[in-house]
């Protein structure tokens, strides 16, 4: 049976660690991911899970453990954000190319500097080379059930990869709302026990995880560490399967908000998608065919089924909470616009950055963008295509 | 297997290699013929050596066997040349181009 609550972004993934009771979780806290690691040292602390909670003294160290951890056998996962990620980089690429499963809940914020504490993609988009899969949660709902499915992507023979977790700093993370959580049981059934077939602390066979590759391997093992990568789509859609089985509750590599007939779309990721639907179901009430595409799974990037979800759209806006420093827009542009340059899409596209550094969004913001993209069918002309939203100047 | 090393070599193709370039099996670094990374090597001049065994412990790649308490010539499959044991030698018993 189901039970609704009342609870923050953090507080929902914290429980859904404690009911997955990991076997390793070292942490350093900052803002605004720690109460993930703090609601869980209290589960710890009260026995209310087996798992060897370790306050180590930076994030690089937190994944190192967590890496030395997975190595040696062990369901292991951390926690972070920002900075904190990027103290991380290092390990992240450590994790990916051991072909290590474990997971880390991010909770994003912007990138120092100027130094902000508030959301935006900027860190795990940083992130998006090394070799991790990527979710991203739209909601506290999203955030609890993708970090229930998180385990089982990750730990899948065929993928063997690392797996982060991201939800929007503060929007979710902080902000509380009404949920639904899985009974302890049914958390631990769907997750399941992680029985690797090779490991460090395995008497039976000793090994050596990480060796020096000489430039004769190098190549080699990075397209080896790409296999797990071609995997990862069709398990993350296996696990939503058994999630939705078990929960009722929907999930793919994107959700296609009223998409079907629509002449505009938005392409996203995360919390703004909340709003952005407000947006559409305002301008549907007038008639105007219009929708969204929202990103589920940034890493691998589902380009073929991007491109198809948006075959039949006339013009559409790729919003990024990122900057690329490109000169011509950010990271999710840049994927979405090459999925629709080798599907052949003579769609009007733009990039629009947004929301940087925790700047609101809001229903007017994404009514005008969609109001752009009028424009830009009526003159059959994207104009500027890298934009910003809601700049002043 | 996805920790088989047996098939590990300059040739092999990426489907063989082991996933996350683990190394399974205990004692492998033996079959690394780090010798072959140095330039010039040690030289063992036995009428002159005392058998102190000074030279065994600070060898970094414990190259220089024992047996029954004498110490027997260098193993080059694994000695990279680093010139220590010259100078752990008090005896000029071990020589290298350029180490004095």
């Amino acid at each position: 049976m189901a039970k609704r609550d009342r609870l923050s972004g953090n507080e929902a993934v914290a429980i859904a660690l404690r009911q997955i009771n990991p076997d390793v979780f070292p942490a350093f806290p900052i803002t605004p991911s720690t109460e993930i690691p703090q609601y869980f040292a209290s589960f710890a602390a009260n026995g209310e899970v087996d798992t060897e909670f370790i306050p180590v003294e930076s994030e690089h160290s937190s994944m190192s453990a967590a890496i030395g951890a997975s190595a040696a056998g062990a369901r292991a996962l951390t926690a972070t954000s920002s900075c904190g990620l990027a103290y991380m980089w290092e390990e992240l690429y450590i994790a990916a190319s051991n072909r290590l499963p474990l997971a880390l809940a991010l909770v994003n914020r912007a990138l120092s500097g100027p130094i902000n504490i508030n959301c935006d993609h900027s860190d795990s988009m940083g992130a998006r080379d090394s070799g991790w899969i990527q979710v991203y949660a739209e909601n506290n709902q999203e955030a609890y059930d993708n970090m229930v499915q998180a385990f089982r992507i990750s730990e899948h023979p065929d993928v063997k990869l690392p797996i982060m977790v991201c939800q929007d700093g503060f929007i979710t993370s902080h902000a509380v709302e009404n949920i639904e959580l899985l009974e302890d049981e049914e958390v631990k059934g769907f997750v399941g026990e992680y029985e690797p077939e090779h490991f460090l602390l395995n008497p039976a066979c000793p090994m050596a995880v990480g060796p020096y590759s000489v430039s004769d391997y190098y190549l080699e093992a990075k397209r080896s560490q790409a296999e797990g990568m071609r995997h990862a789509e069709r398990v993350v859609l296996e696990v939503a399967k058994g999630f939705e089985a078990l929960s009722g509750r929907k999930y793919g590599l994107f959700e296609a908000y009223r998409l079907e007939d629509a002449d505009r779309a938005v392409v996203m990721i995360g919390s703004a998608a909340g709003t952005t639907k407000d947006a559409i179901d305002e301008l549907r009430k007038k008639g105007e065919k219009v929708g969204l595409l929202k990103i589920r799974l940034f890493r691998p990037f589902p380009a073929d089924a991007v491109a198809d979800a948006l075959k039949n759209v006339k013009a559409v806006a790729v919003m990024d909470r990122a900057e690329g420093y490109t000169n011509h827009g950010g990271p999710l542009g840049a994927d979405v616009m090459s999925a629709l340059f080798r599907a052949g899409s003579n769609a009007l596209a733009v990039n629009i950055i947004y929301g940087l550094g925790g700047r609101d969004v809001r229903v007017e913001d994404m009514e005008q963008v969609f109001a752009d993209l009028k424009t830009m069918i009526e003159k059959q002309d994207a104009g500027e295509t890298y934009r910003y939203m809601g700049i002043r100047e | 297997m996805a920790a088989d090393i047996s098939k590990l070599g300059l040739k092999t193709k990426w489907q063989d290699l082991t996933e996350g370039m683990v190394i399974a099996g205990a004692g492998t670094s033996r079959e690394f013929m780090t010798g072959e990374w140095s330039s010039v090597k040690p030289e063992f001049i036995e009428e002159k050596c005392r058998q102190c065994l000074l030279c065994v412990p600070v060898c970094p790649d414990s190259c220089i066997p024992v047996k029954e308490m004498k110490r027997a010539e260098f193993d080059y499959d694994h000695c990279k040349g680093c010139g220590i044991c010259v100078k752990a030698c008090p005896f000029g018993a071990i020589t290298m181009e350029g180490v004095n």
